[in-house]
């Protein structure tokens, strides 16, 4: 099996003088060459240190890590010609230049020569429907465009491993889809190269990886692909459950027997529970629970597990889990 | 897998990282008010103090000297050595760290591409403040001054490097020490006055600084009667040594401190 990443037992702590943070806490992970690989996990669940210490600006405080074969610790010299990073909401580079001057300098730094790296730009421009704003200053561009343009410069020096950190972040639809269609196009013109994603968004993992890891507090709490993290809910019911806003509801509905878990997302001010139900028979419980909330239903519907049911089943909270609710 | 030579990644990263510096100096003109006129007002006020004075001419010839050699030091510190701590805020430093390029070369294209703002800034106090206060200057000394001229730039641009390291680093408390040490770094480095007169005891201590030798040498050779630090020679001498020492301890300091930022998370804007 040819690895692109792997890292063994790998630590981090972060010390300042009042607290330590352990941010990763022995994560062993493989990546196969060819894959497009997620990371995910809530805030402060260790992907982005994973993602710094794989692209070797942060050193583990213990354990191995190796990418395209290489030791991030001591071979980062050489590693830094294989891997590009890209990550979301970046504001880097400088505002007074044109797209395509800002891209042409960062090609510099891996000592491409000008003429191809520009032929290089203007394809890749082309390809994300940027090429009329390649004269623009970059301070100029809309969120979507500027971040087309950082996985340009992700994707110029032609890296064996490309890191996206949230690349999608607070992007409209159509922007993190031609982000992801990009992705998808250029993993397809070579089986060599790998992708390393993070992201918060479920459905970009379900739709955009091959196999993906969850990570919670530092650790991989689960790692394979949507299909086989997906089958780990398949024996029980998903129920979305709509109610209007009210007092807390979440804890005493994780308590009803049957109830394998809960979470809530909060969308256009009404509150969506997603529960999984072991057995029919917890719905009575649930009903009884909702009603002595005073809390009105909105909706109810039963549906396929997701991702997302599978993450909430591991880490014990949904993603965008807000407390209150 | 082959890659480019080290060497051509290092040209090329310097060419690279001056380029925003020529653009934003052709784009945003507004410098020409901030980084000539200005100074040029401040240097015009220490002139008009010697000459309340009534000092000798070569004194104001020393303000001049004074205010071109400024304009390379200010490069250094604000737009060379502090520049990681702005450029790691605004996500930049961890792409120059990732990539297969040297710290050093960003830092050489930084002040390759802040130096002609310098020079412009320099050459329009040497010009116009000579020219306004009639202060004249030893022919026969020029080219020797230019020589010194160049060595002394050559040492303020390692000292640079080597404090560039430091704020890597220290970051916000290295940036603050540089704000605080600004007006004694003009003090000691004589400016506005003979390094002669700080004494052999603070002068000596200033002369760490690149400036405070080099501006003493040049005041002598194309100033005439200028009181005498060391000899010229020891100045030159010292100047070069200079050069080493700081491009040495430079490398030293960026590699192991590079390597510090990595353990400490410096190099990163902390999310976990």
């Amino acid at each position: 099996m040819d690895i692109a990443v792997e890292t063994k037992a790998l630590r981090r702590v972060y010390r300042s003088r009042s607290q330590e943070v352990v941010a990763l806490d022995g994560v062993d992970l493989h990546v196969r060459r060819g894959e497009r690989f997620g990371v995910l996990g809530p805030n402060g669940a260790g992907k982005t240190t994973l993602i710094k210490i794989l692209v070797t600006l942060l050193l583990p405080s213990s354990g191995e890590a190796f990418v395209d074969g290489l030791d991030v610790v001591r071979q980062f010299r050489e590693l830094r010609h294989r891997i590009a990073m890209v990550s979301g909401g970046e504001n880097v580079g400088f505002g007074m230049l044109k797209v395509k001057e800002q891209l042409w300098m960062f090609s510099q730094f891996y000592g491409m020569p000008s003429k191809p790296a520009r032929g290089r730009i203007g394809e890749l421009l082309e390809r994300l429907g940027l090429s009329e704003a390649a004269d623009r200053r970059v301070s100029a561009l809309s969120s979507g465009m500027r971040q087309k343009m950082n996985l340009i410069r992700g994707l110029i020096t032609n890296p064996r491993i490309l890191f996206l950190d949230e690349p999608t972040v607070a992007l409209d639809v159509g922007a993190a889809r031609d982000v992801r269609d990009e992705v998808r196009r250029w993993m397809a013109e070579d089986p060599g190269r790998t992708v390393i994603l993070t992201t918060h968004y479920m459905m970009e993992a379900d739709e955009l990886c091959d196999r993906v890891a969850i990570v919670n507090r530092g650790r991989i709490v689960a790692q394979g692909t949507p299909a086989e993290l997906k089958q780990q809910v398949q024996q029980n019911a998903i129920v979305d459950l709509q109610l209007s806003p009210g007092s807390r509801l979440l804890d005493a509905l994780r308590g009803v027997q049957g109830v394998a878990a809960a979470s809530v997302s909060e969308q256009d001010g009404i509150d969506r529970f997603s529960l999984q139900l072991s057995n029919d028979a917890a719905l009575g419980g649930v009903m009884r629970i909702v009603d002595g909330s005073g809390r009105q239903i909105r909706g109810v519907q039963k549906r396929e597990p997701t991702l997302e049911d599978a993450f909430v089943k591991l880490v014990g909270r949904g993603m965008a889990e807000e407390e209150q609710a | 897998m082959s890659h480019p030579s080290a060497i051509r990644i290092f040209l090329k990263t310097i060419a690279a990282r001056a380029y925003p510096r020529f653009v934003a100096a052709y784009r945003n003109r507004a410098w020409l008010v901030t980084e000539t006129l200005l100074p040029l007002i401040g240097t015009i006020a220490m002139i008009y103090v010697y000459r309340a004075l009534h000092a000798p001419l070569r004194y104001l010839g020393f303000v001049v000297l004074g205010g071109v050699l400024l304009a390379f030091w200010q490069n250094v510190i604000w737009a060379m050595a502090t520049q990681f701590f702005w450029d790691r805020g605004a996500g930049n430093l961890e792409l120059f760290a990732m990539a297969p390029t040297s710290l050093t070369a960003i830092l050489l294209g930084m002040a390759l591409g802040g130096a002609y703002v310098s020079l412009t800034r320099a050459v329009t106090i040497l010009l116009v403040a000579s020219l306004l206060f009639g202060v004249g200057y030893s022919l026969s000394g020029l080219l020797s001054a230019l020589g010194v001229f160049v060595l002394t730039i050559s040492a303020l641009y390692c000292l640079g490097m080597l404090l560039a390291s430091l704020f890597l680093f220290y970051q916000r408390e290295a940036w603050q020490l540089a704000d605080a040490m600004q007006e004694p770094i003009y003090f000691l480095s004589g400016f506005y006055f003979p390094l002669r007169s700080l004494g052999a005891l603070v002068g000596g201590a200033g002369s760490v600084i690149p400036l405070a030798l080099g501006l003493d040498a040049i005041r002598q050779l194309v100033l005439p009667g200028t009181p005498q630090f060391i000899p010229l020679a020891w100045e030159v001498l010292a100047i070069v040594a200079q050069i080493a020492g700081y491009a040495l301890l430079s490398q030293i300091s960026l590699r192991y401190l590079e390597r510090r930022a990595r353990e400490d998370a410096r190099l990163i804007l902390r999310s976990t």
